[in-house]
């Protein structure tokens, strides 16, 4: 739970806007720090717009970035990154050419120090940084997520499930302070998801991390998350724990179209009951 | 079969030769290198010495093409910058030759930084073009500076001078390039242990996560042009104190299509490709000549071998990316892989 | 300032930029359709220019006749790239596919200069050689009738590719395979035909700058300068080519005239090196939007 009353990222009022399309309109909300936040909304509505934007790729025509009271709007991506806002991709950002340890060993490559003519060489600095980084992601992240029978493996060798796993420990190789999860459980099944839920709740135990989540799985959302940023169409329609968010009929609306649950209702029957005349 | 292949600590897990057998074969390898010269004869010798240049060559276009996904035509203007740094050196400052390749080696970096500049805007094949274009503007300069370069007509190099000693025959020469060929092996093989080889594999496979992560890519990116100009204007430089005299000719748009047909037929991102692919390009005209040799042919055989050699350097590089695209380092693996399991099957 | 001096190398320069046009046409349709960068479209350019040689003197045909037989040389000759060469590496990556048009180019060479040596050939004479004349400057009949026949072929295709729903097959074809399939676009038959029309417009583009300058296995250098006209006009747009093929012309024509033979083949990479700093996707290029 949150430990510091101090909100660990603040978006004020970002406005974001393509050619004519607006995707995000003056969202605003704090991200409160060892948190696990959702952003949900349906498809369009501007989540991975505004993930993009916190992390640097789009830079918004209004509004600031806060992240541990610093505005970081004029910082480029990979600076974003270096100050430990780390993030996943919808689309699995993994590098196919590598193993699963270097993809993961690149999660640290910001806090290593081993220049052009160290690595060159190798043996002396390099080595003794390599030694080191090795054993550190051996014992923290490999042995926590449960991926040592596929250390040396390629990842484009790998299924889906374990992949967005091998991306959630590159991730957390980046000793984040904020970890932005783009739809983490998306195409998984059943046990692959609580597998995937597991994990983010036990990074956010023991590793302090705050958790910044995309999310459709209705399930892991309301099951994991202490607070929900919902959008619509760029604007946010309702913020709160997920109790309140569950009953807030502009959610409800967003998702479903209609607040009216009698004419809703009415629509199911006429669907499950057979028409008379009919084969 | 290979078996209690397992290691007992992280050290030995990422070294460059794990088994006992691969040490074994490196050692009859090195016992190989400095048996050959004195068993082989000029010819050979002479052999020997261009395909270890091309290997250093080659193993710089891969670092930038192979690995970090650049891909770059303009390698040869590279060897060129090296080759005339290294002729204007040893002939008008008679320079220590190790400092002339280094400096030549430099001279090549700079322009490496200069033609990586546009890559943060321009990429893949608007990058390719680019390097083209930085080929000829560097042509240009090798035929027309003349007071520098000596024009069409070159520059002749004396020879090279270690310790004393003229290196003025392929046997003495030999027992210079060859460990520094080597050395300059082990410095790429280390690199891709090691963050920085890492970082541009990240870049060449998917560079806006590679941002995300916090490698500053324009640097980057520099950082492997550089890199990869510095080996070939080693080469470059090599390639002067072997053939005793530059030209302008001598760098042609289809010198770097040699290069890159090199890596992509080694096979593009292994060390081991870069060794196979410049070892085979460079033996091939050789085999060419020997196949025409033996052919029932009348008349002047030599006259066909330059368009053959053109013929079969097109037809290697379509019937490799259509059948091998991961070249000889695969066929080499898929070898190995049947020793390693026999007499299981693959 | 010599102003008659200006207008004719203005006008020799105009004349060249017409095929330079022409021939970043066969490349834009070939990038159109298939989303290859052909490199080797200078050597498919000299194969039609070699094949017209062949049947002219091999054959002994008139030339109308063997510029015909050229002409179909060089479709037949797109045809068999594009299945033996191009089909096969189909979902690989464009430098996969950039490299094969560099070993095709290689393979052409080589087999010119096996059959009709290295040595440079005239090709016979077809085109009239009454001088022209546009108002007081001299235009050398060669560049002149090869500037209509260009902007008459160029004009076509604008008009075809515009006005047919084929041009839009084409254009659906390249950005998306598999969606075009889905709406019954026969898409390995776009392919080919792209190809083959690519590969007859360079053959013709390679008997005119044929006759003008002669023929030889170095011909294709001509394919270099024509990347530069369609990375300025933009790879895929055939306007592009033909703006980018006019400036190109005319800057080499005026930069040999004015600064020196030599820098004749300097002007477009110099200009290449500009474009590619200033503005990456050409003049009228789709700029390629990564998702992320």
């Amino acid at each position: 739970m949150a430990t510091c009353t101090h909100p660990i990222l603040e978006i004020e009022g970002i406005s974001l806007s393509f050619g004519g399309v607006n995707a995000l309109n003056a969202v605003t909300f704090e991200v409160a720090s060892g948190s696990i936040t959702s952003v949900i909304g349906p498809n369009g509505a501007g989540k991975t717009s505004l993930f993009n934007t916190i992390s640097g790729f789009y830079k918004p025509q209004a509004g600031r970035i806060r992240f541990l009271g610093e505005d970081i709007g004029h910082l480029p991506p990979h600076q974003r990154g270096k100050l430990g806002l780390a993030r996943s991709f919808q689309n699995i950002a993994l590098f196919q050419g590598m193993t699963v340890l270097d993809n993961i060993k690149l999660g640290r490559h910001a806090q290593l120090h081993t220049g052009l003519f160290d690595a060159l060489l190798y043996f002396g600095k390099a080595r003794r940084e390599e030694m080191v980084l090795r054993e550190e992601i051996e014992r923290r992240i490999i042995d926590f997520l449960d991926i040592e029978h596929i250390r040396k493996a390629p990842v484009a060798a790998l299924p889906y499930g374990l992949q967005k796993r091998v991306e959630l420990a590159r991730a957390l190789a980046m000793q984040p302070k904020v970890l932005m999860l783009d739809e983490p459980v998306a195409g998984m099944n059943r046990e692959e998801t609580e597998d995937m839920a597991r994990f983010i709740l036990d990074v956010q135990a023991e590793w302090g991390v705050t958790v910044l989540m995309v999310e459709h799985d209705m399930g892991v959302v309301m099951d994991i998350s202490d607070y929900i940023v919902v959008l619509n169409f760029g604007e946010m329609i309702a913020e709160g724990p997920p109790e309140e968010v569950q009953r807030n009929p502009e959610v409800i609306k967003a998702y479903l179209g209609s607040g009216d649950f009698a004419k809703l209702r009415q629509r199911m029957e006429r669907y499950r009951t057979p028409q008379p005349g009919a084969t | 079969m290979r078996i209690g292949a397992a290691k007992a600590t992280y050290a030995a897990d990422e070294a460059l030769f794990d088994s006992a057998t691969q040490r074994c074969w490196l050692g009859v390898l090195f016992t190989a290198l400095v048996c050959f010269p004195f068993l082989a004869n000029a010819y050979w010798l002479y052999l020997a010495g261009l395909v270890a240049i091309n290997v250093v060559s080659v193993t710089g276009l891969n670092i930038l093409t192979g690995y970090t996904g650049l891909v770059s035509l303009g390698h040869a203007a590279f060897l060129g910058l090296g080759a005339y740094t290294v002729a204007i050196l040893e002939a008008r400052a008679g320079t220590n030759f190790l400092l002339n390749l280094v400096v030549g080696g430099g001279v090549a970096t700079i322009g490496g930084l200069i033609v990586g500049m546009p890559s943060l805007r321009v990429k893949g094949l608007y990058l390719a073009i680019s390097t083209i274009a930085a080929l000829f503007i560097l042509q240009f300069v090798f035929y027309n500076w003349v007071a520098v370069t000596g024009g069409s007509a070159g520059l002749s190099v004396p020879p090279a001078r270690l310790f004393g000693l003229v290196l003025d025959d392929s046997f003495k020469f030999y027992w210079v390039i060859v460990p520094l060929t080597v050395l300059l092996l082990f410095g790429a093989a280390n690199l891709f242990r090691t963050r920085i080889g890492r970082a541009f594999i990240a870049i060449r496979d998917r560079d806006i996560s590679a941002e995300v992560l916090g490698i500053p890519l324009l640097r980057y990116k520099l950082m492997s042009f550089g890199l990869s100009s510095f080996y070939a204007g080693v080469a470059g430089g090599l390639w002067a104190y072997f053939f005793r005299s530059v030209t302008p000719e001598s760098f042609p748009l289809l010198l770097s299509i040699f290069y890159l047909a090199a890596v992509i037929v080694g096979g593009m991102g292994t060390i081991l490709g870069g060794i196979l692919g410049a070892a085979f390009m460079t033996l091939v005209p050789e085999l060419l000549k020997l196949i025409v040799g033996w052919l029932p042919i009348q008349g002047d055989t030599l006259v066909i071998i330059s368009p053959l050699r053109t013929i079969a350097f097109g037809a290697l590089i379509i019937g490799f990316l259509i059948f091998e695209p991961n070249g000889l380092a695969e066929i080499w693996c898929r070898v190995r892989r049947f020793f390693h399991l026999w007499p299981f099957r693959t | 300032m010599d102003w008659l001096l200006l207008l004719e190398v203005s006008l020799a320069g105009l004349g060249t930029g017409g095929l330079y046009a022409l021939t970043a046409l066969a490349f834009v349709m070939i990038y159109k359709a298939t989303k290859v960068v052909n490199l080797a479209i200078g050597e498919m350019l000299m194969m039609g220019a070699y094949f017209f040689l062949a049947f002219s003197t091999a054959l002994q045909l008139p030339w109308w006749l063997a510029m015909a037989g050229a002409v179909m040389g060089g479709g037949l000759l797109g045809a068999v790239i594009e299945r033996l060469t191009i089909r096969p590496l189909l979902g690989k990556s464009t430098l996969s596919v950039f490299m094969v048009t560099v070993g095709l180019a290689s393979v052409f060479v080589g087999v010119v200069e096996l059959v009709w040596t290295a040595d440079p050939r005239a090709l016979p004479e077809f085109i009239p050689r009454a001088a022209v004349f546009i108002g007081p400057a001299f235009v050398a009949p060669k560049i002149f009738y090869s500037f209509l026949v260009a902007a008459a072929l160029i004009a076509a295709t604008l008009f075809v590719l515009r006005f047919w729903r084929g041009g839009v097959a084409l254009r659906a074809t390249a950005s998306d395979q598999v969606a075009a399939y889905a709406m019954g676009i026969n898409v390995p038959r776009v392919f080919s035909v792209a190809w083959i029309i690519a590969g007859m417009i360079a053959a013709l583009a390679g008997i005119l700058v044929g006759a003008i300058g002669g023929i030889s296995s170095a011909m294709g250098q001509f394919g270099l300068s024509v990347l530069v006209v369609v990375i300025f006009g933009g790879l895929d747009s055939v306007l592009g080519a033909l703006v980018g093929g006019i400036v190109v012309g005319l800057m080499e024509a005026l930069a040999g005239t004015y600064l020196g033979g030599e820098y004749k083949r300097l002007t477009p990479f110099s200009l290449l090196a500009l474009i590619l700093i200033v503005r990456p996707y050409g003049l009228f290029g789709t700029a390629e939007i990564e998702r992320l």
